[in-house]
Order: C-alpha cells, then structure tokens, then sequence
C-alpha cells in the first residue's frame, strides 16, 4: 500500500535534518590537522611511541596522542621539536617530568613511591586468598566421612522425591 | 557469646578502615598535579611587557623581594572569578606580576582596563612555551617567589575562597621568613 501522507513527509523532514546535519559538521574539517612529516622513519615512530606514553594534563585520562585539548597540542609540538632535535627518549621524559611532574606519565612509573600502585591488587589477591585457605583447611584436609542414610532418613527422602 | 562476635568484629573492622580509606581519598584531588618545580630556581625567560612590548623582563629583574607570578588570560572565566581577590593582595603590599597566557594584547588590555589592573605588570607569553616551562596546564595558576628566585609555592585554580586566601598568605608569609631553602624554621 502506498504509505501515507503523514510518513511520506516524514521521511523527507528526515532526509532535509540528515543534510543539515552533515553540513553544520564541515567546518570541523578545518580543525583536521595534517600529520607531521618526517625525514627520518625512525623518528616518526618514536615521535608517534611517545605521544602515547604521556598524558593529557587537561583531559587527564587521554594521552596526548588522544587529546584535542589545547595545551596537548603545545606539548605535541615540544615533543615534536625535541624529537627533531635529536633528543633521545629518556631526555624527552626527562624534559616532561621536570616541568610536570611524574603525574605527566601515563602509566606511573615503577619507584619505591608507586610500589604500593602496582603490587597492591596482587597483596589484596593474596591475603584473601589467604584468609579463605586459611579458615577452610579444617575442611581441605580432613577426610570427611560421608555417613550413609539410616533407614528413617531414606524413607523420608524417597517420600519427598515421589511425592514431587 | 564470645566465638560470635569476633566473627563479627573483623569483618566490621576491615569495613571500617576501608571507609577511612575512601574517606580521606575524597578529599584528594588528583587532578592537581604537584609541581616538581618547588623549591628550586624560577625557570629563565625573557618576556616582552604588556603595556611596553620594547622592554623584556627576565627573572633576575625581579630578585630582591617576594613576588607572585599569576598567569592569567582575558579569555579564562576562573581568572575573573578570582581578580577581586587579587586586588585585595595587591592591596595588601603584594607584587603580583601577571603572565599573559596564548592570549592577545589588545584582549589583554582591555580586560584590565575593564576589571582593573592587580598587577605590577603583565609580561607576555603568546605561544604557551614559558607556561610550559613552568608546568602551566589549567590557569588560573600562581606561583610564589621568594627573594632570591626560588619558586616557594604553587597554586593551582583560581584563589576564590578564604582558604585559598589564608593559603596563599600563609605561603607568602613563609617566603619571607625562610631566607635559605631548606631552613630548619618553618
């Protein structure tokens, strides 16, 4: 059946919202940034490695590889001059940590500080599992006897499963 | 009887202090990053001046007396909520020196001439890269140096409440009084 007037407006008010949709969005081309360009392929990696090993100091939960924030794109551009500078890796960290702090680094680092950090879940894992084995041995040692029904408690039971 | 409530007590125990914990993590706030740069020398820079673009100012014009270094943009709303208060701390006898943060002059200036000016001056950082020396991520920030270049203090946020005004008081005060970093008086 041919569909109604109602739908048929709708599907065209539909079809109208999608094109405007998509042309209010355009404008977000102009903030698509080109990529750097690299002489030295090996560069370009690392470049690319250390944007993801540090963070976003605004949306502290992205790396700077993620972010859109403003100042992720300043530190993308020091990375980027560090980087073309010939600075290595380490000096490149260094030259982070020194103005932000360890907080800078995505993953925290492995020091006597954040030893608590990383092996705190596996002490939690392992006092549990502890406190359970502990409490249950009584129970994993002892060779329990399974007494066998009496007579009574047959009886019983079979009356119950008949009786269903 | 007694085997029962020590059933009961450890597990309520654990509970307890694992409320203490959570406790005392809601009244940190992560998101503001310590600074590595206390307590030790202010960064170099040499910046042109807001209302005089021909002259620079480095750190060591500024050596002598305790300073605040608050960096600051026409275009950051925190900055505003915060400038009543700095008014009141020039008021009180505070060198206050504005950094101009990724903001532009004639903004700048306006928004002083609007809202007042709490600052000795205001030095300019365009493009960020000084901020970035000093670890600037979220203005309003502001620094405390003492006499001899030493960054005492930073404060992260704008400076609204009368505590972070007893703070940064407190801070200036102890920048005054501590002539050599790491000095047992405190």
């Amino acid at each position: 059946m041919r569909p109604n007037i109602k739908e048929r407006l709708a599907v065209q008010v539909n079809k109208l919202l999608l094109i405007m949709l998509i042309i209010i969005c355009l404008p977000m081309i102009g903030f698509a940034q080109a990529p750097p360009e690299f002489s030295d392929p090996q560069q370009e990696v690392r470049y690319w490695q250390l944007l993801t090993e540090l963070r976003c100091l605004v949306c502290q939960n992205q790396t700077l590889a993620d972010s859109g924030a403003d100042l992720a794109g300043d530190l993308r551009q020091e990375t980027l001059r560090l980087v073309r500078e010939g600075a290595t890796d380490e000096q490149i960290i260094d030259y982070m940590t020194a103005r932000y702090g360890d907080f800078i680094l995505y993953s925290p680092p492995f020091k006597a500080k954040t030893l608590l950090l990383w092996l705190g879940p596996l002490l939690g894992l392992f006092v549990v599992a502890t406190f359970i084995v502990l409490k249950n041995r009584r129970r994993f040692l002892a060779n329990e006897q399974i007494e066998p029904l009496t007579k009574y408690e047959r009886n019983l039971l079979d009356k119950h499963l008949l009786t269903d | 009887m007694k085997a029962s409530a020590a059933r009961f007590i450890l597990p309520l125990a654990l509970f307890g202090s694992f409320i203490g914990l959570l406790a005392i993590g809601l009244k940190l706030d992560p998101s503001k990053v310590t600074s590595p740069l206390i307590e030790s020398t202010i960064p170099q820079f040499s910046l042109p001046v807001l209302s005089d673009p021909q002259r620079h100012v480095t750190p060591q014009d500024l050596k002598g007396k305790v300073w605040l270094l608050n960096v600051w943009a026409s275009w950051c709303a925190s900055c505003r909520a915060e400038h009543a208060n700095l008014i009141v701390l020039k008021k009180e006898g505070n060198q206050i020196v504005g950094l101009n943060y990724k903001d532009k002059d004639v903004a700048a200036k306006a928004w002083l001439k609007k809202w007042g000016d709490p600052y000795l001056m205001s030095i300019v950082d365009a493009n960020g890269l000084v901020g970035v020396d000093f670890g600037v991520y979220g203005i309003p920030e502001t620094f405390v140096i003492d006499a001899n270049g030493i960054i005492r203090d930073k404060f992260i946020g704008a400076i609204i409440s009368l505590a972070d005004m007893k703070r940064i008081r407190a801070s200036i005060y102890a920048a005054e009084h501590q002539r050599e970093v790491g000095s047992a008086s405190k």
